[in-house]
């Protein structure tokens, strides 16, 4: 008994080691590092990933993957950004934005769920129907955005925290609670556990599948907006190979890529470390082209102790 | 007898899985030359002792000598090496590769270390062996195995067999998929074989064959060896008795329950080549058993009745009232819960709680439109959890560490707390240890007290004969036929019903 417990110290609390070690390393070195400037830029830089991530980790949970997301921010971004420039109110287009994104999550929750294509296939589509689509649709040019309101998402901030961080706990908090209390996040971890099994036990499964895919492609518009917002342009490029540190994050926090197991705290630690890594190799001036090779390993390193931590609780 | 007259000797073979013993000084003694049958009911150890001699299984006494000799099989390569080979009933051809290069697979050149197949060199030989079995008229070394059909497939492993020189071929069920005329070119080739003095140890269920086929039989029932015979020496009759032969075991716990109106009747199930014209009725408070020989089709059925499979055809009518079940929610709805046979492949979600396992058929009591009702579900799983004695730490174990028993009594909680007018059960004490047994069988009967209607699924025969207050037979798909009275007939009426009513 006591053991056990241990181990499942040491499989919460682990990923929060890496980071309390990764803060106290950084704050020793970097002077810049521990200031309340730097801190909040890490969390706004954070806060894109933080959200896909957390899309992300419902489709893992099922036992899916999503590669589409990044193309799918391309689209809100050019739908969002077309109907700014042309004057409608900001409610409205991001209204239209990130509904293009739900529909293609819909879309790719009915090819998985009902035509039963892999996951890995079907997105892998609509990551070149996505991107082409926004190319068509803006003529391989990027919206340049001025409408003060509409940036205010990713530039201003609200009792003194900037906007992209609150809209982070948002969505974090209420994935939270649809994961952890809902009968839905109920369907989602027993779908990706043993799918038949829940099938008899009377869930419509195929339209948990969907579902995932749905919240995903809803939360990669919502990220979408933020990244335009920020960046005050509306890109038919914008996203390209975002999905990749989502799936690092909910793999770094200790979700199965079977599906079924996993946690919603364990992406959060996942995106924060991916973010601190950055920031951190930034602060020590490492070049750009490192850090990708950096931020793989410490990717393999981070999975290899998770998996070691259960696996020594079997 | 001098040893030597035995290409294949099993000798005091003990095997035990967990702690549940299946074989028992098991003893087999084949001939070179003879086609040696193998019969016993599901579960009496015939494909143990092939496993075993297979070196699949690891035996934990005993011996067996090849050709008077002690052997020692660690691995199937060991038994390949001997001349043992084994056509399985589940054949695994790579479809994507030639009939040449599915036969010497593994051995494509001479040595190991040789870096190109010849594959002219491998079609040649293979030509040679297709002709030695009048079956170069229609395959050829070049065609790829998914061309063919099922029997040639088996032909195909057969002759792999052949060219391993083995001198015994082990035959598990090989007619089991095969059409009349498949099945007479199979007996044609198993002659060829005997005539090369190769033994062939050959497993079936089906009476005919035996008499047809075989020169010897021996007869396994309970992981014993009862007895081996020469086939003209021995007639249906005694085989039958010989594999049933056991007392009807006491220790099933009695169903007083009056019975009462028809709960459940399914009228003309079918699919097609699955189950034809399947219709039954179970009243309340019974318990009717679905008897049959394994693939004999009642668990599809069951399968379909709960809406888990589609049907093809057919009507439920649930207390005299037609209803449509197109899904399992459906069922669930209706109050039909069905507790599958395979707990890791149907029953339970293994990676989680024993909690969550509990509560996903019974969102119903346990969630409002949205969100759990977490106090509620976990005094409700609790109660339900202490109520069928699963042995666990808390509710929030994880399924897949509990035992057999254990997760078996987890399926049984789940099905119960959703309070089912009809309970299915397929097999629902498969695998499971005999203090275990006991406790589902004390549930299964207070179940049917309240009233509810139970249809049991089983393989074993005491306990078919033990619960059930009547027993509808299948075989091959169709009701053979109906038992209501378990006296000491009974159990050869089965047997007889479901090896096809001869």
């Amino acid at each position: 008994m006591e053991r056990v417990k241990v181990v499942n110290l040491v499989q919460r609390f682990g990923l929060l080691m890496i980071i309390v070690i990764m803060v106290a390393g950084m704050s020793i070195v970097s002077p810049v590092f521990f200031t309340a400037g730097n801190i909040v830029n890490v969390i706004r830089q954070i806060s894109i990933n933080g959200i896909l991530a957390t899309g992300m980790t419902f489709v893992i949970l099922t036992g899916g993957i999503d590669l589409s997301i990044g193309s799918l921010m391309a689209v809100t971004g050019v739908i969002t950004g077309s109907l700014l420039v042309d004057g409608y109110p900001t409610f409205v287009a991001i209204l239209a934005g990130v509904a293009a994104s739900v529909a293609f999550g819909f879309f790719n929750g009915v090819l998985i769920a009902y035509c039963n294509l892999p996951p890995f296939i079907a997105t892998l589509a609509s990551t070149t129907i996505g991107r082409g689509f926004a190319l068509v649709y803006s003529d391989g040019k990027p919206y340049t955005l001025t409408t003060p309101e509409f940036l205010a998402i990713g530039k201003g901030t609200s009792l003194g925290v900037p906007n992209p961080i609150w809209l982070l706990l948002v969505v974090v908090i209420l994935a939270s609670i649809i994961l952890n209390i809902s009968k839905f996040g109920r369907y989602v971890y027993a779908v990706g556990g043993n799918e038949n099994a829940t099938k008899l036990s009377g869930v419509k499964t195929r339209m948990v599948k969907m579902f995932a895919y749905v919240i995903t492609g809803l939360l990669a518009g919502v990220a979408a907006v933020v990244l335009a917002a920020r960046i005050s342009s509306g890109q038919p490029t914008a996203g390209d190979g975002y999905e990749l540190d989502a799936i690092a994050a909910v793999a770094i926090g200790g979700t199965s890529m079977s599906g079924g197991i996993g946690r919603l705290s364990g992406t959060v630690m996942g995106f924060v470390i991916i973010g601190l890594l950055s920031n951190s190799l930034t602060l020590l001036n490492v070049s750009s082209f490192y850090q990708q090779i950096v931020k793989g390993f410490i990717i393999i390193i981070a999975v290899l102790i998770d998996q070691r931590t259960k696996g020594k609780s079997n | 007898m001098d040893r030597q007259t035995y290409v294949l000797e099993a000798r005091g073979i003990d095997k035990s899985f967990a702690s549940v013993k299946v074989l028992s000084d098991v003893e087999l003694h084949l001939k070179p030359g003879e086609v040696h049958a193998l019969m016993g009911e599901n579960g009496a150890g015939k494909s143990t002792l092939m496993k075993i001699i297979m070196g699949i299984y690891k035996s934990d006494a005993g011996e067996i000598l090849f050709e008077g000799r002690p052997a020692s099989i660690r691995k199937t390569s060991d038994a390949l090496k001997l001349g043992i080979a084994m056509i399985h009933q589940e054949l695994s051809p790579i479809p994507e590769m030639t009939v040449a290069e599915n036969i010497f697979i593994g051995r494509e050149t001479e040595s190991r270390f040789a870096p190109f197949v010849n594959r002219k060199e491998l079609n040649r030989r293979t030509q040679a062996l297709l002709e030695a079995y009048n079956m170069a008229g229609y395959i050829h070394p070049g065609t790829p195995m998914k061309r063919l059909s099922i029997a040639q497939t088996q032909m195909i492993e057969i002759i792999k067999a052949v060219s391993y020189q083995s001198k015994v071929i082990i035959m598990d069920e090989p007619t089991s998929s095969l059409s009349e005329k498949e099945t007479t070119e199979l007996f044609r080739i198993i002659g060829l074989l005997k005539a090369q003095q190769v033994g062939v140890i050959y497993i079936t269920h089906r009476m005919e064959e035996v008499f047809t086929l075989a020169d010897r039989v021996s007869v396994f029932r309970d992981g014993k060896f009862i007895a081996c015979k020469e086939v003209r020496d021995t007639g249906r009759e005694e085989l039958i008795s010989m594999m049933v032969g056991r007392e009807l075991s006491s220790g099933y716990p009695q169903n007083t329950a009056p019975k009462g109106d028809v709960v459940l009747e399914v009228r003309n199930f079918s699919r097609k080549g699955v189950f034809e014209n399947v219709s039954f009725q179970v009243r309340a408070g019974e318990i009717l058993g679905l008897a049959g020989l394994v693939g004999a089709g009642r668990s599809e059925v069951v399968r379909a009745l709960v809406g888990y499979d589609r049907l093809e055809q057919g009507q439920i009518f649930l207390e005299g009232k037609e209803i449509t079940v197109s899904h399992p929610k459906d069922a669930l709805r209706h109050n039909i819960i069905m507790a599958p046979e395979d707990r890791k492949e149907l029953g339970l979600v293994l990676c989680r709680s024993i909690r969550e396992n509990i509560t996903l058929q019974n969102m119903a009591k346990l969630a409002g439109k949205l969100f759990m009702k977490l106090g509620r579900e976990k005094q409700a799983c609790g109660e339900i959890a202490s109520l069928v004695t699963i042995k666990m730490n808390s509710i929030n174990d994880q399924a897949g560490r509990l035992s057999g028993g254990n997760q078996q009594k987890v399926v049984l909680a789940k099905s119960m707390l959703s309070g089912p007018k009809v309970l299915i059960m397929d097999e629902p004490t498969r695998g499971i240890d005999v203090g275990a047994k006991a406790e589902i069988y004390k549930i299964m009967v207070e179940l049917a007290q309240k009233g509810m209607a139970i249809i049991m699924i089983s393989s074993e025969m005491p306990e078919l004969l033990g619960m059930s207050d009547r027993v509808v037979v299948m075989s091959a798909g169709r009701i053979t036929g109906e038992l209501t009275d378990m006296t000491e007939h009974a159990q050869q009426d089965i047997l007889k019903l479901a090896l096809g009513g001869i």
